[in-house]
């Protein structure tokens, strides 16, 4: 039976990370990378700019095309793995046998969440989380008449496959069932800003609202021609987007004897419940250092440092996974925002701090003299800044009103964190 | 590993080392040509000003930089030669997840090109530009760090 010391499922930023933290300590070690996926590494983001420029495949890769090869990594693309036993520490491999592990790590990504809606099956209604996603849209926009488009959900991939389209001249309707757009990610008044952002591009928004079913195109009945809102309405559409959010691919360890919550639950060393095997990125459920419990945060920077954690465990290097939340950086339409942590706490005990001007807002999210979140719109520079003081679980209190200035610099921190942060380059 | 030290007591706050810096990274090698436009280039380092206090900052290449674990293209590396954290431009999308990350605040937005500027230490000069005009000499350039010994 053929044997690998490093099995490694997933080809994307957790793989990446994991990868580059082995090699850093085991050049020689076999490893073995297997994705269901058939391309080389490539960045997942940019599928929303394949989609609105063509930007080709050669200009998303995420590692060069001999990094594989330089790093001394064999693959296998475009491979299921439909089983992994625990035990004997064996991947089957669909079509292509069995094969022995020493450590696995699972990066095996996320899914889209697809909702029971009526009229699914039709031709025109599609998901946006893979590059295949992106060239399919792109096909039928290509070879159908779209006059409008509707995109289930407002949430970060709702939003980018949204701007995607508008830059496709494609018209947009997004349907959210929640109150406001991005809403797990920002507060009401960053929301409304994206939500202004939108509308000026012409975007049409349907918040709290759901859909209902998705109904033939009466010249073409395999297609899609309209969709039916919970309040009656029916708005004409051509083509679907089912962005409703991505949920933990959890099927090769169901049954395993590994323990999963929503995602595969990890400790801060990244190992799942069963030694030796380990997961990262957006199939994992891992620690996050503000809400202070495991979470499934899949965003792409988690993902490489998850792994990259994992990695060096792997390796026989101690390290842990316990600095990280979720945070995102947005730039719809030109209008860059950032959001880090807990920005609109839903219980009390929080202290909220903003600033605002006819066109810029910034807020933090204190709880006990620390901050726990941020909100920054249009000048994002220093959001950095704070999310260190987050991690280093600063007390801010003296200075807390100077972090949501306009002015706000590092000069503005008190001396005895200014020279701590400052050390290395202070003479 | 190369660096810049900055002497925040001796620091004038005049902004001359944002100045050169965009001299030395514009391709033209006088001032009033460099700031005629259409592109004036970003600072890739910042004048820190409040009240009395003011230092300037640039990326520091720090170790294990969380930047480079968190761009989303990879246009951010480690050069395992010089040790510095580098930016292939072209392949930069100006997403700023980079900016989310940088506890310096160091990673600059060139807003015309809609990518990120950061210090290269001026490769083409022996000293970066920065530390050559300081008036003040509150900018030291170190091209090994064992070389800088802390005044007491």
């Amino acid at each position: 039976m053929e044997k690998v010391k490093y099995l490694v499922i997933g080809n994307s930023a957790a793989a990446i990370g994991a990868l580059e933290a082995i090699r850093e300590v085991d050049k020689e070690g076999s490893i073995l990378i297997l994705s269901d996926e058939p391309y080389h590494v490539y960045s997942r983001p940019l599928i929303s700019e394949h989609l609105a420029y063509h930007r080709p495949l050669e200009k998303m890769l995420y590692r060069d095309t001999g990094y594989y090869q330089r790093n001394n990594i064999n693959k296998r693309l475009g491979v299921s793995v439909t089983g992994i036993d625990p035990v004997a520490k064996t991947a089957t491999l669909d079509g292509e046998g069995t094969l022995k592990w020493e450590k696995l790590l699972l990066a095996t990504g996320g899914a889209p969440i697809l909702p029971p809606l009526k009229g699914m099956e039709k031709e025109g209604v599609f998901t946006f989380t893979r590059l295949d996603d992106a060239k399919s849209i792109d096909d039928y926009l290509d070879s159908n008449t779209v006059t409008s488009a509707v995109v289930v959900g407002g949430g970060l991939i709702g939003v980018s496959v949204t701007e995607a389209l508008v830059k496709r001249e494609v018209p947009v309707t997004v349907v959210e069932m929640k109150d406001r757009l991005l809403n797990t990610i920002l507060d009401g008044d960053s929301s409304a800003v994206v939500e202004s952002t939108l509308r000026r591009a012409g975007v049409s928004l349907e918040t709290g609202r759901t859909v209902v079913s998705i109904n033939k195109d009466r010249a073409a009945p395999g297609k899609a021609g309209s969709i039916t809102l919970d309040d009656g309405r029916r708005l004409f559409c051509q083509l679907v987007i089912l962005a409703i959010g991505v949920k933990p691919r959890i099927e090769l360890v169901e049954g395993a004897g590994i323990e999963v919550d929503r995602g595969i639950c990890v400790d801060r060393h990244m190992q799942t419940s069963v030694k030796d095997i380990y997961a990262a990125g957006d199939a994992a459920q891992a620690y996050d250092c503000i809400y202070c419990q495991n979470r499934v945060v899949p965003i792409w920077p988690n993902a490489y440092s998850g792994g990259r954690v994992a990695g060096l465990n792997m390796a026989g290097v101690k390290s842990q996974y316990d600095n990280a939340t979720v945070m995102n950086s947005l730039k719809y339409f030109g209008l860059a925002m950032t959001s880090i942590g807990i920005v609109a706490p839903a219980e009390e005990g929080y202290e909220v701090i903003c600033w605002h001007d006819s066109h810029f807002y910034r807020k933090i999210v204190l709880k006990d003299g620390q901050v726990v979140g941020m909100v920054f719109t249009g000048d994002v520079e220093y959001s950095g800044v704070i999310f260190s003081l987050m991690k280093d679980k600063v007390d801010v209190s003296p200075f807390k009103e100077k972090l949501v200035s306009p002015d706000f610099n590092l000069a503005c921190l008190p001396e005895d964190i200014r020279r701590e942060k400052l050390s290395r380059i202070s003479l | 590993m190369a660096r810049v030290y900055v002497k925040e007591q001796v620091c004038i706050g005049c902004r001359l080392c944002e100045v050169y810096c965009q001299l030395s990274h514009s391709g033209h090698k006088e001032l009033v040509k460099a700031f005629r436009g259409p592109n004036i280039p970003v600072p890739r380092l910042r004048v820190e000003v409040d009240k009395h206090v003011s230092f300037s900052v640039r990326c520091q290449n720090c170790e294990d930089a969380p930047c480079v674990h968190a761009c989303i293209t990879g246009a951010l590396s480690r050069n395992s030669e010089s040790g510095q954290v580098i930016c292939e431009e072209e392949r930069c999308v100006g997403c700023w997840t980079c900016t989310l990350v940088c506890p310096y605040g160091a990673i600059r937005q060139n807003q015309a090109e809609k990518r990120m500027a950061k210090c290269d230490l001026c490769p083409e000069e022996e000293i970066p530009a920065c530390v050559a005009n300081c008036p003040n000499e509150a900018l030291i350039f170190a091209a090994d760090e064992e070389q800088v010994v802390p005044e007491p």
